[in-house]
């Protein structure tokens, strides 16, 4: 739904085409174009003023380089900027002299403290550490059972008990020293940034347990209200870092800018799943480039790399560029790539896609008749589709339930396919000498710009449609992908 | 390495979205929703269950006090005290019904509305310049009423400073009122609770993502119902968040209701038609359905929720409310998660039939259903006002406002 911001400043830069250098009145256009990207990823008003403000300063007279165009260096700019300010010192962990080093977790209800404590136990853990979790939500029903059915998930005690949430808290430390746990992680109840009693009560469990870091876990749904809610809990229990939970949704998490800005302090971790193991320390670089809506790249690689076998999928980018893909890998690919979420999200990330196809609303479902095709046919027919004839063919539309109209249309489209990936693969195997090597050393190394220019062109996919800061080749250049009009 | 993935999503991406725009186009009906498109709809794949929790090993503190065994309560757990329960049904419905309701303005203006304190500095200002339109437009930013609907409004009001028709702020501030009241007037906000035949109940189904507060809010609506002479029961859909069927026992016991639980990581379809064919067998007027807090990201767990949403209609009972759960502090991202619930719910035309809008107390006034009433036209129905069991109300559009743009 977000037009992702260099197809925003498309338009704008058509007019700057030429011109050496920027003038004030070009930049605060495109300025008004990366203020509406920022506020649709719900960074603070006021956030947002002063980072124009500095984005505005660096663009005038920034000179122009003939290789990027216009529009991509400021977007760098940009994309510079923001990873400066969610970035900056990043919170290391130093362990307390004396254990237990004692976690304090806070926040807004529902936004995911209990969850989160589990995770950060596991996390502990992982480093070698021995965690105890103190159950002090006394307040949500349940909330202490959840705790507890985390902590046999993860193999980590729970402390808690009924009563007041302080003196559990206290009490839980004194258990923690008994049963010589070096890591303290105190649960607490969800709570209203304005509610005085509530704020009053976690201070003294603060007091009580003396954390040696305060987290707040933030919902990286949150829009401007984020400001206030980071302001009120710094205020009362100086947070050292900050937590950005649902990280794994669609919203762009102009809020952990907001607050790290507001507060000063580092987000330390991201919870990106509802898993216990989803859950990682933070990047800055990545979480600039969701702000701005440009494709995420990295994020797209990391949930393929766990879709994806990892032999299989070299193996099938290998035959791909041998134009050896058969129909069986490709329905293999398919349901692999399923697992990575919906079709339309993955479009939504992959940058300098066309917009026809951002926008389309595909649901899964949809692929279905592709692979009912597929499977209807033999083990021959999905190695070399041109063996298929009329009486296959009809074999096949009756065995999916599709017409022979679909059952050619495919076969036509991936014989056209294939075609130019193989083309694409000698192309892309004859700058090899040239092109970077690959980190495994085979498969694709010349990737960049071999992708980009390899495809005959596609409408909509506008000049220099892709965003800096991605592996150069997908999206830059004139090229595009495989038109199916 | 990384480049493969890449090659290989991009191959499949492009070449599966290409079969599927080129079959649309020729079939001429470029704008169908997926949804409405039977031809394209195979009976969607059985949910993916999700991973059921890994056998946990016992805690290591054995002082720690132990944890209740977890219930695990069979579909008919609550036969047990029937006869006490019905004693006190009685009493507990008396109870409910005198539960002090908030006030709207009361609970809202809990947090000193910022937008007021902006409004206000601009109504002190003589004339209309160029910094009221500033000012008024990061209000409305601020607020989380989102770019376009600001952008509207404020044409609006431009339009008519312009004509002559508004020249002082305080008339500006009323228009504003005014057209903001008037985006939300009109919608229908009454709960569908439709009189039938005893053994088919009324099924509500709560949805939203995590944290919102869905299994709270069934609470609250259930005491609001029983206070109304309604009979309830609770069906516990969440069977992935640990112990989110003990913490809706909680909020039956309170409020009198009848509950039906599954087991920890079962499915949820099968535990709502048990709550449903149960209810229908005793006559109960109302089932209120339960759901795992899901991102509208994650495929499977949509899945899930389509055949959850399909299993509720297959029984007895009638899916007269399909409810979103959003939490105030919610940003943009509101708009986006109305719209692919909807859709995961969508049966014949209707995806979900309102909102409930939670978590107003705070400081943050949950102003982006301004985008999903005007957008979507989902209405907002209930407002939750606090943690308590009267905390739940239904939503007003003029108080809505007026606690918005009002300071006390």
């Amino acid at each position: 739904m977000f037009d992702s911001l260099s197809s925003r400043l498309e338009g704008i830069v058509k007019r700057l085409r030429g011109k050496g250098r920027l003038t004030e009145a070009d930049v605060d256009e495109m300025l008004q174009e990366i203020r509406t990207a920022l506020l649709e990823a719900d960074v603070n008003v006021g956030v947002v003023r002063n980072v124009l403000g500095r984005i505005r300063e660096q663009a005038i007279g920034a000179r122009l380089s003939e290789a990027l165009d216009p529009s991509q260096q400021v977007i760098k700019i940009v994309n510079n900027e923001l990873t400066a300010m969610l970035g900056g010192e990043t919170l290391k962990i130093s362990y307390a002299s004396r254990p237990p080093t004692v976690i304090l977790m806070a926040g807004l209800q529902g936004s995911g403290k209990t969850t989160n404590s589990a995770k950060l136990a596991r996390w502990f853990k992982s480093q070698g550490r021995q965690p105890l979790m103190v159950g002090a939500d006394l307040q949500r029903p349940a909330a202490v059972e959840q705790l507890r059915t985390l902590g046999r998930q993860i193999d980590v005690p729970v402390f808690s008990e009924p009563g007041d949430p302080v003196s559990t808290a206290r009490r839980g430390l004194e258990e923690a020293r008994r049963l010589g746990r070096d890591v303290l992680i105190v649960d607490t109840a969800g709570r209203l940034s304005i509610d005085v009693e509530m704020m009053e009560q976690v201070r003294q469990i603060s007091q009580a347990v003396q954390p040696d870091y305060t987290f707040l876990v933030i919902d990286a749904m949150t829009g401007q209200d984020a400001v206030s809610v980071a302001e009120a809990f710094h205020a009362t229990l100086a947070i050292d870092g900050v937590i950005l939970s649902k990280l794994d949704g669609d919203a762009r998490g102009g809020a952990a800018l907001s607050v790290k800005e507001v507060i000063g302090r580092p987000i330390a971790f991201a919870s990106t799943g509802e898993k216990l193991t989803e859950f990682e320390q933070f990047h800055p670089d990545r979480m600039a480039g969701r702000i701005l809506g440009m494709g995420d790249m990295l994020t797209l690689i990391e949930q393929a790399e766990q879709a994806f076998e990892k032999d299989q999928a070299e193996k099938a980018a290998e035959k791909l560029m041998d134009g050896e893909f058969t129909l069986d890998d490709f329905l293999e690919q398919m349901q692999a790539l399923k697992k990575m979420g919906p079709l339309g999200n993955l479009m939504g990330m992959m940058p300098g896609m066309p917009k026809e196809l951002k926008g389309a609303e595909i649901g899964d479902d949809q692929l279905k008749p592709i692979e009912a095709i597929i499977h209807s046919m033999t083990p021959l027919e999905r190695r070399k589709p041109e063996v298929i004839n009329g009486s296959r063919r009809t074999r096949i539309a009756l065995g999916s339930g599709t017409t022979v109209g679909d059952v050619n249309r495919l076969v036509k489209q991936f014989a056209e396919m294939q075609k130019m990936m193989k083309r694409m693969g000698g192309m892309v195997r004859g700058g090899k000498g040239k092109g970077k090597k690959g980190k495994g050393g085979r498969g694709l190394p010349g990737m960049p710009g071999g992708l980009g220019g390899g495809f005959p062109g596609m409408p909509g996919m506008g000049p220099g449609g892709g965003p800096p800061g991605l592996p150069p080749g997908m999206g830059s250049g004139p090229g595009g992908f495989p038109s199916f009009n | 390495m990384d480049s493969i993935y890449l090659v290989l999503i991009a191959v499949v991406l492009v070449f599966g979205f290409g079969v599927v725009l080129w079959n649309r186009r020729r079939a001429g009906q470029p704008q169908l929703p997926p949804a409405q498109a039977p031809s394209l709809r195979t009976p969607p794949p059985k949910a993916v269950p999700k991973p059921a929790a890994p056998a946990s090993p016992a805690p290591t503190t054995a002082d720690a006090p132990a944890a209740p065994a977890p219930a695990d309560a069979p579909a008919d757990a609550g036969e047990t005290d029937e006869a006490d329960k019905a004693a006190d049904e009685g009493e507990v419905a008396a109870e409910l019904a005198e539960i002090q309701r908030p006030s709207f303005r009361s609970r809202m203006s809990k947090a000193r509305s910022a937008f007021a304190g902006a409004l206000l500095g601009i109504a002190g200002r003589t004339g209309i310049t160029a910094e009221t339109w500033d000012d008024l437009e990061e209000a409305l930013l601020r607020a989380d009423v989102g770019v376009r609907v600001s952008d509207e409004l404020l044409s609006g009001l431009r339009a008519r400073v312009k004509a002559k028709e508004i020249t002082e702020p305080g008339q500006l501030l009323d228009a504003l009122r005014a057209e903001m009241v008037s985006r939300l007037a009109g919608a229908d906000r009454e709960l569908r609770l439709e009189p039938g035949a005893a053994d088919s109940p009324n099924v509500w189904l709560f949805v939203g993502v995590n944290g919102v507060g869905k299994t709270t809010t069934i609470g609250k609506v259930s005491a609001l119902q029983a206070g109304a002479g309604v009979s309830v029961l609770m069906a516990a859909g969440d069977t992935f968040r640990a112990a989110a069927a003990e913490q809706l026992t909680t909020w039956a016991e309170r409020s009198g209701a009848e509950i039906v639980r599954g087991n920890e990581g079962g499915d949820p379809s099968a535990v709502i038609f048990d709550g449903i064919e149960r209810a229908s067998a005793r006559g109960i007027q109302l089932v209120l359905a339960d759901t795992a807090g899901r991102l509208h990201t994650k495929t499977n767990l949509m899945d899930e929720l389509r055949k959850v949403r399909r299993v509720a209609a297959k029984g007895k009972g009638r899916v007269t409310e399909v409810l979103l759960v959003i939490d105030a502090t919610t940003g943009q991202n509101g708009l986006t998660q109305a719209r692919e619930f909807g859709d995961a719910n969508m049966t014949d035309g209707v995806g979900l039939t309102g909102v409930v809008l939670n978590k107003l107390d705070g400081s943050a006034k949950g102003v982006m259903v301004f985008a999903i009433e005007t957008e979507l036209g989902l209405p907002v129905k209930l407002v939750g006002l606090g943690e308590t069991i009267g905390d739940l109300v239904p939503f007003d559009p003029d108080e809505f406002v007026d606690a918005l743009v009002t300071l006390d």
